[in-house]
């Protein structure tokens, strides 16, 4: 039988914690497909500590996360399929599907949850001029190699990006024997959280270069060696700071993009600033039936927070099935959420104070370092927030909380405007 | 003892190699890297001009227009993509005009079909993003895309089938010219024929040099490019073309690939190292403030890679495609800059004709004139692709994510005549790693394969053979 | 009286913690949001530790390697000895979580546990 209640595209954290809201709500066929070869998405490779503070007020590393979500997914008995690709998604939700066993084949759904994940920039995409020997790898693909398949993809390491995932790979590299040279970092600030900078380069006198780049590749078959020169504030490389780094290896670690090959498909009304669909209040996109959730909605930084996201979206995909399909049609008398200035964007863009939660997490990130300043949460004309943040950066998602209750006291309020003010 | 050897797998030589295949002759080809299509084959505008731009008389344009000519048929006959789009040469200024005329006219006279001279209006219809300052346009429908890894694999599989043999990783060291026919010096080792085609590429004056008394010199020319997503693909429908100006030749273009990508470039930089195939900043900046005169709002943020290639340009600007007058037997394919790839066709059937006299051949009775290229399940009917899974399950695993590139489609890759032993030679036979995440997601996994099909080590699988090995060791191996 | 900054790895808050110490004692701890920053000041400057995570080699298994940790912090100086201590271990699949690869590695009196599971290789 190839109808399912809710199909859910995509095994990781998101898609995991999707799966099992919806069956507890009361969903009996939820169906995830998983185009690897185990459920856990990118977790079975970020096998470092740091997760679940939030979710399970433990510490775990990434494998044992993804397994905690894993086994209620045994438990309530949900199907899933692996190293099954979806090819195709259509407006009706027939999702068109293909493994080894079964071939090519459409699976009919009544709501379909996109929880794809992200994949990572590559040096294509910045036009790192030089050669392009083997041995330059996105830092993602290293760690694949070396968590995964045990194999080393190089000796003498330089590393592009200081986000997480670039300093954790420096800590991998270092611990299977490699030696890692250097941290490279676009912007004046990190990327990644404080703790990684010390338990990843400064445990290991490993130096990090911040307003620097790479500015060419030496070494024809293989990697020999970069260029790293010092940027201005507008990121252009500043002569005569050059200086030559000789390597075998270089990790990227530029950027993550949601991967919406699928969502593109569908004619989902795609969002600029993150690259992924806009949503309202439940997770649902401009197609009706179609959630979205996780890093395929917009890239995060702590799982925990996938897991949140993950379960609303669970819940809310399964009213939808369970209403019989006859909820009100997605982005109609919707307020809309705003973001100003220094706040990039938000997640939902629009909300219905009749179908949210009694608490809507609003998330959104900065595009700067900002101190000491406030979020301001604006219902039209009326500030109904404004709360202090002692430090707010672009690498770590910030979020306010909204409540029914208080939505209801405005019931002809027509925008939400989130921002940053000095007082 | 050879009849005829070959120095280089590019098209030139490969298409060389597929029409002396028609005629019973014991050849090889010696190719110094692992693979076919690893020089200027690999890394050019993927163009078959239409044969205005060579000096009217010159073989460039002869080979040219008549390559052009024959690219069709070639393409129904070995089964590679290439699509007549037409191409536009845009002209900016009405003090340019004269030049553009010039250049209508020697088309005229180099035999091409077709050309119109376009006023804005109809440009601006065709081609809505070309610059609102265009004020005139060559229009050439002849002018067409093709794939250059397709084809140039696409030559050498069926030479190969019908009998040529290809030697990889065989650099030729010296040639040493013997009282009938040529020794043949290489790295793996000492060869000897009757005749010699050299169609090396940026190398081919070293090579002609080692041999014959008058010299010739070979600058490579490097053109950087840059490679737009899938989403960027229908920017531009033909090929759009700058005014040639005589320092920097054809200028840099704006094309549609034919997998639906756009492509941008070249540059034009003389250079020495014969090996430098490096990007610059400058090429890059250079070919993005060029395309964009002819172009407007050219969505650069699409880029999904750059790349080089050096074009073996001789001091005379001209193919030089003869037997060499102090040196009997002794054939040069040289200088083989633009039009290169539009004129390997006719390149090859003319030394074919060359040959087949000199060396007095015969037909070749078992000559198989098509070859399949790789099957391409998303050209199947969802039936005819199920039945294909049930009888091969390799069909049902998608490796590379971006393209949609089958596990099966890897293996044929592998398997067949000349087959892929390296990540690059996969990329250029099936277009796994050539999407947007570049590699980033299959790489492990087309390894695992490679691996198991060639019996290799992981340790042994490479980028581009030699030394350009993907992994280094196991964790903690020197811990 | 001495002051250092340290930023405290406790959670992923990483709050930048002042230090003030005097002949090697630490005197007070400004900057953190919660105790265990204090905690961690303290152990910082003394006995600094680190929870390890790393892979083993597995036989027969549906992957090469498994995931790893050590299920405590270990001292800081003992993390290269404790990571030469797994180069030649080699587990047999089927693995669960928490199953223990090395008890008391390198005399710290903590164990190497996994923290994947791994199935046999048909």
């Amino acid at each position: 039988m190839n109808n399912y209640d809710i199909v859910i595209i995509g095994g990781g954290p998101a898609g995991l914690a999707a799966a099992v809201s919806a069956k507890n709500r009361g969903i009996e066929r939820v169906l995830i497909l998983e185009r690897e070869r185990e459920l856990g998405g990118i977790l079975n490779q970020c096998i470092h500590n740091g997760f679940g503070l939030h979710t399970f007020k433990e510490e775990l590393t990434g494998p044992e996360y993804a397994q905690r979500f894993i086994n209620q997914v045994h438990e309530l008995k949900i199907e899933y399929k692996l190293s099954t690709m979806v090819m195709n998604i259509t407006r009706e939700k027939k999702v068109t599907v293909i493994n080894r066993e079964e071939g090519l084949f459409e699976i009919e759904a009544k709501a379909v949850i996109l929880a794809m994940g992200c994949r990572e920039r590559a040096r294509g995409a910045l036009n790192i001029p030089g050669y392009r020997p083997a041995g330059i790898f996105s830092a993602g693909t290293a760690q694949r190699l070396v968590n995964i398949e045990g194999y080393l993809p190089g000796r003498e390491v330089a590393i592009l990006g200081s986000g997480d995932i670039g300093l954790i790979m420096a800590r991998r590299m270092t611990l299977e024997g490699a030696s890692v040279k250097v941290v490279a970092e676009l912007m004046p600030y990190s990327g990644g959280l404080n703790r990684n900078i010390v338990q990843c380069l400064d445990d290991y006198d490993i130096p990090l270069k911040l307003s620097h780049t790479v500015i060419d590749i030496k070494g024809r078959e293989r990697i020999e060696g970069i260029i790293l020169a010092k940027v201005d504030n507008l990121g252009k490389p500043i002569r005569g700071t050059e200086e030559e780094y000789a390597c075998d290896t270089l990790l990227l670690s530029v950027g993550l993009i949601p991967e919406n090959e699928l969502s593109g498909g569908i004619g989902i009304d795609m969002n600029s600033i993150t690259l992924g669909p806009n949503v309202n209040e439940s997770f649902e996109t401009t197609v009706e039936g179609v959630f979205a959730c996780g890093n395929v909605l917009h890239v995060h930084d702590l799982v925990d927070f996938v897991s949140e996201e993950a379960m609303v979206t669970g819940r809310s995909a399964a009213d939808y099935v369970l209403s019989g399909l006859q909820k009100p049609t997605v982005f109609n008398n919707n307020i809309e959420v705003i973001a100003v200035g220094e706040v990039r964007y938000t997640i939902p863009v629009k909300l219905n104070a009749n179908r949210m939660e009694d608490i809507l997490t609003v998330r959104f990130r900065v595009g700067k370092v900002i101190k000491n300043q406030f979020i301001s949460v604006y219902f039209d004309e009326k500030r109904v927030i404004h709360q202090k943040r002692l430090i707010m950066v672009p690498s770590e998602m910030e979020n306010i909380k909204l409540s029914k209750s208080k939505l209801k006291e405005y019931p002809k309020l027509k925008h939400i405007i989130v921002k940053i003010e000095e007082e | 003892m050879y009849d005829i050897i070959i120095i280089g797998a590019g098209v030139t030589g490969a298409a060389v190699a597929r029409e002396v295949s028609r005629y019973q002759a014991k050849t090889c080809v010696l190719e110094k890297e692992e693979d076919v299509c690893c020089g200027a084959s690999k890394a050019n505008s993927a163009i078959i001009h239409a044969g205005y731009d060579a000096a009217s008389g010159s073989m460039m344009a002869k080979m040219n227009v008549l390559g052009n000519q024959m690219m069709h048929q070639l393409s129904e006959e070995l089964d590679f993509p290439f699509v007549r789009c037409g191409s536009l040469l845009i002209c900016r200024r009405k003090e340019d005009m004269p030049a553009l005329l010039d250049i209508y006219e020697r088309g005229i006279r180099n035999g091409v079909g077709g050309l119109r001279i376009l006023e804005s209006r109809e440009i601006a219809e065709m081609e809505p993003n070309v610059t609102d300052d265009a004020v005139a346009a060559l229009y050439a429908p002849t002018a067409g895309i093709t794939c250059p890894y397709s084809l140039n694999i696409a030559l050498a599989e069926n030479a190969y089938t019908n009998g040529v043999e290809f030697k990889f990783n065989t650099e030729v060291l010296n040639i040493r010219k013997l009282n009938i026919g040529y020794e043949i010096e290489s790295s793996q080792g000492i060869f000897k024929t009757s005749y010699v085609v050299n169609a090396a590429g940026v190398y081919a004056d070293k090579v002609h040099n080692m041999v014959c008394e008058h010299k010739i010199h070979i600058t490579p020319r490097r053109g950087d490019y840059c490679l737009l997503d899938k989403s960027a693909g229908n920017h531009v429908g033909r090929i759009i073309f700058a005014l040639p100006n005589a320092e920097h030749g054809k200028g840099v273009l704006i094309t549609p690939t034919v997998h639906g990508n756009l492509l941008i470039g070249p540059t034009a930089v003389d250079i020495e190292n014969k090996e430098g195939v490096n990007t610059t900043s400058e090429g890059i900046d250079e070919l993005i403030n060029k395309a964009g005169l002819n172009v407007k709002n050219l969505p650069m943020r699409q880029v999904i890679t750059s790349f080089a290639g050096l074009r073996a340009r001789e001091d005379n600007h001209e193919f030089i495609i003869e037997e060499a007058i102090d040196a009997r037997g002794f054939i040069d394919c040289a200088g083989i800059e633009s039009p290169g790839l539009s004129s390997c066709p006719a390149i090859g059937e003319k030394v074919a004709d060359i040959l087949k006299v000199k060396l007095k051949l015969n037909e070749n009775p078992d000559f198989i004139r098509t070859r399949k290229k790789i099957l391409n399940p998303k050209m199947l009917s969802s039936e005819e692709r199920n039945q294909l899974i049930n009888r091969d399950p390799a069909y049902g695993n998608i490796i590379c994510r971006c393209e949609m590139i089958t596990e099966g489609e890897i293996v044929d890759a592998i398997r067949r005549p000349l087959g892929a032993k390296s990540l690059d030679g996969i990329k250029r036979r099936t277009r796994a790693g050539m999407g947007r995440c570049q590699g980033g997601f299959c790489t492990p996994r087309v390894m695992e394969i490679i691996a198991r099909e060639c019996k290799m080590s992981m340790f042994d699988i490479t980028k581009s053979g030699g030394s350009s090995k993907i992994v280094s060791g196991f964790n903690k191996d020197s811990v | 009286m001495e002051k250092r900054s340290l930023i405290c790895i406790g959670c992923p808050m990483g709050c930048l913690l002042t230090v003030e110490q005097e002949n090697g004692e630490i005197i007070n701890v400004s900057g953190n949001t919660c105790p265990k920053g204090a905690e961690y000041a303290q152990k910082e400057l003394t006995n600094p530790t680190r929870i390890v995570t790393t892979t083993v080699k597995v036989e027969n298994g549906k992957i090469a390697v498994v995931s790893v940790k050590t299920g405590r912090d270990i001292p800081k100086e003992k993390i290269s000895s404790c990571v030469e201590a797994l180069k030649n271990i080699t587990v047999k699949a089927p693995i669960i979580i928490g199953d223990i690869i090395i008890k008391n590695v390198v005399g710290t009196g903590v164990d190497i546990i996994a923290t994947k599971n791994v199935e046999k290789q048909e």
